[in-house]
């Protein structure tokens, strides 16, 4: 026999879809009345028109976009070496900061002294004593201005993601590690096969919002020389006295990170949902 | 032939003394059950022989091995010792083959096909082959708890150690563990189960203990310690435990 729901439910049903649309139509014309009074307010500002023909002038866009767009290949380049290289030396760093045996204190205390520099130097600063002050030392092999920038966005950036990591592998409960040690797994094996597991799959939200930080401070290379998006920009305002580049690059750094933040929730909704029985908690 | 011989053992957390001195000897295919309060000290008594704690004072013996020297390899001795917690800890993150075949592949080093096979085995065994590409968090308690013995009992331990393992479970839950344990009584599995089911303990024990205080007040044949309690205090325990109607 079917189900057949009762009058009552029926009627329970039909309530709640009126009460669904009225939010909805709520929701679009709060939306709408938002919208154009911020369009008048920001449209009908005195210096309107000047704002418009500096920063969104269309065919300064148009000719600029080449140049910008070249710039961002470089950006792109860099922030996927810099990513791989800070996750890699984060989760180095932290499980450094983690390991209990006596003789690796002097580790331990180096890696807590790392991650208390590196996320208390200004970037800039780094970027500057990298860029500037190592090819000032003319030792051979200095490596260019770009790899030196790159170490110096590497090194911060490490700091914070070791800092993520070692919250995520506190996270996971004791009782997991004395069930992995009482299997006869060893520390090590503990850490890479039950701990670090659970670990990351917990920082991954965290993690992609350092991952979007550092898209944005790999623009901060221009500093150091290279000619990246926000440097080509910088370029071609010099010759129009106008800022509508920076704009353009601007949109393209948001541009870029809508893929990234959009996979990476795809892929952690993916592993709840085969590691849990519900989904809609 | 004794399996595990433990000597005067103390335990303190933070100065508080919760072993206070316990002596136990379990022979081979022996099955000993501790029972007493929450907070009586069978649970850290488990957790010492499977060093998990470190002891304070003591000494505790598996197979003539001191394994509470300093010197001993703990990684080696708890590969002969196996443990089922109340609360199950399998692995969230790994499949229930996944769990039991990790200590099988990474610890003893089995090739990848025979150590799936024998956890199929035990899996079957136990009613829960079908289950072994699911995730823990989709069983029931029951059946989350039987993976649990399956991934200490597939390393073969001379030693199996059993912490509450139904304390978390529904009643109708419960008797499915129980039969588990009670069919590996009959394979000659050594065990040390620390519960709170007494009717259990009467029917599967050789041995019971009574821990109060941090100390063995009492240990005998079940039908003597549940029938015929000599000390004050087991039976003051076992009478509030009947008055609460779990006897």
């Amino acid at each position: 026999m079917t189900f057949k729901p009762s009058p009552l439910q029926l009627e329970r049903d039909a309530y709640r879809r009126r009460q669904t649309i009225l939010s909805v139509a709520v929701a679009a014309v709060s939306t709408l009345v938002v919208g154009v009074l911020l369009y008048a307010a920001v449209t009908g500002a005195p210096g309107w028109d000047r704002f418009r023909a500096s920063f969104l002038d269309p065919d300064v866009a148009r000719e600029s976009l080449p140049a910008v767009l070249r710039g961002l290949w470089l950006n792109v380049r860099l922030l996927v070496v810099c990513a791989v290289a800070a996750l890699l030396l984060g989760l180095g760093i932290a499980t450094l900061r983690t390991i209990r045996p006596a003789v690796f204190f002097p580790l331990r205390a180096l890696a807590a002294g790392y991650t208390y520099t590196f996320r208390g130097l200004p970037l800039i600063v780094t970027l500057y004593l990298f860029a500037f002050g190592v090819p000032g030392l003319r030792l051979s092999g200095t490596p260019t201005v770009l790899v030196l920038g790159g170490i110096a966005i590497v090194l911060t950036y490490a700091g914070y993601i070791a800092e993520v990591f070692r919250a995520g592998i506190e996270s996971v409960h004791p009782s997991q590690r004395a069930a992995a040690r009482s299997l006869g797994l060893t520390y090590r094996q503990t850490m890479r096969h039950v701990v670090l597991p659970q670990a990351v799959r917990r920082v991954t939200p965290p993690l992609l919002n350092d991952l979007v930080a550092m898209q944005k401070d790999v623009g901060l290379i221009s500093l150091a020389g290279p000619i990246d998006a926000i440097r080509a920009a910088q370029i071609e305002t010099a010759g129009s006295y106008n800022y509508t580049p920076y704009v353009v690059a601007g949109v393209l750094f948001v541009l870029l990170a809508i893929p990234v933040v959009a996979v990476t929730d795809w892929v952690t909704l993916r592993a709840a949902r085969r590691q849990s029985g519900d989904n809609r908690l | 032939m004794t399996l595990l011989r433990i000597d005067g053992v103390h335990k303190l957390f933070n100065g508080n003394p919760v072993l206070r001195g316990v002596s136990l000897d379990v022979a081979e295919h022996e099955v000993v059950a501790l029972i007493g309060a929450s907070g009586s000290g069978k649970s850290t008594l488990l957790r010492c022989v499977n060093l998990l704690e470190q002891v304070d004072d003591g000494t505790i013996h598996l197979d003539g091995q001191d394994i509470t020297d300093p010197r001993a390899d703990p990684d080696k001795v708890r590969r002969r010792i196996g443990i089922v917690f109340q609360a199950f800890n399998l692995f969230p993150h790994l499949s229930v083959l996944d769990n039991v075949t990790l200590a099988p592949l990474r610890v003893h080093r089995l090739p990848r096909e025979k150590a799936q096979a024998k956890a199929l085995a035990l899996l079957e065994r136990v009613g829960l082959a079908d289950k072994a590409g699911a995730y823990p968090d989709r069983l029931s308690g029951g059946q989350q708890q039987r993976v649990a013995i399956v991934r200490a009992l597939v390393n073969e331990p001379r030693l199996l150690l059993l912490d509450e393992v139904t304390s978390a479970l529904d009643p109708e839950l419960v008797g499915e563990v129980l039969a588990l344990i009670r069919d590996l009584k009959g394979d000659g599995v050594t065990m040390v189960l620390a519960t709170h089911e007494m009717s259990f303990a009467r029917q599967v024990a050789d041995r019971v203990c009574f821990l109060d205080g941090g100390l063995i007040v009492e240990q005998g044949p079940p039908e003597q310690v549940f029938g015929a309690p000599r000390e004050a205090r087991t039976r003051q325990f076992l009478q509030r435990i009947t008055d609460a109607g779990r006897l």
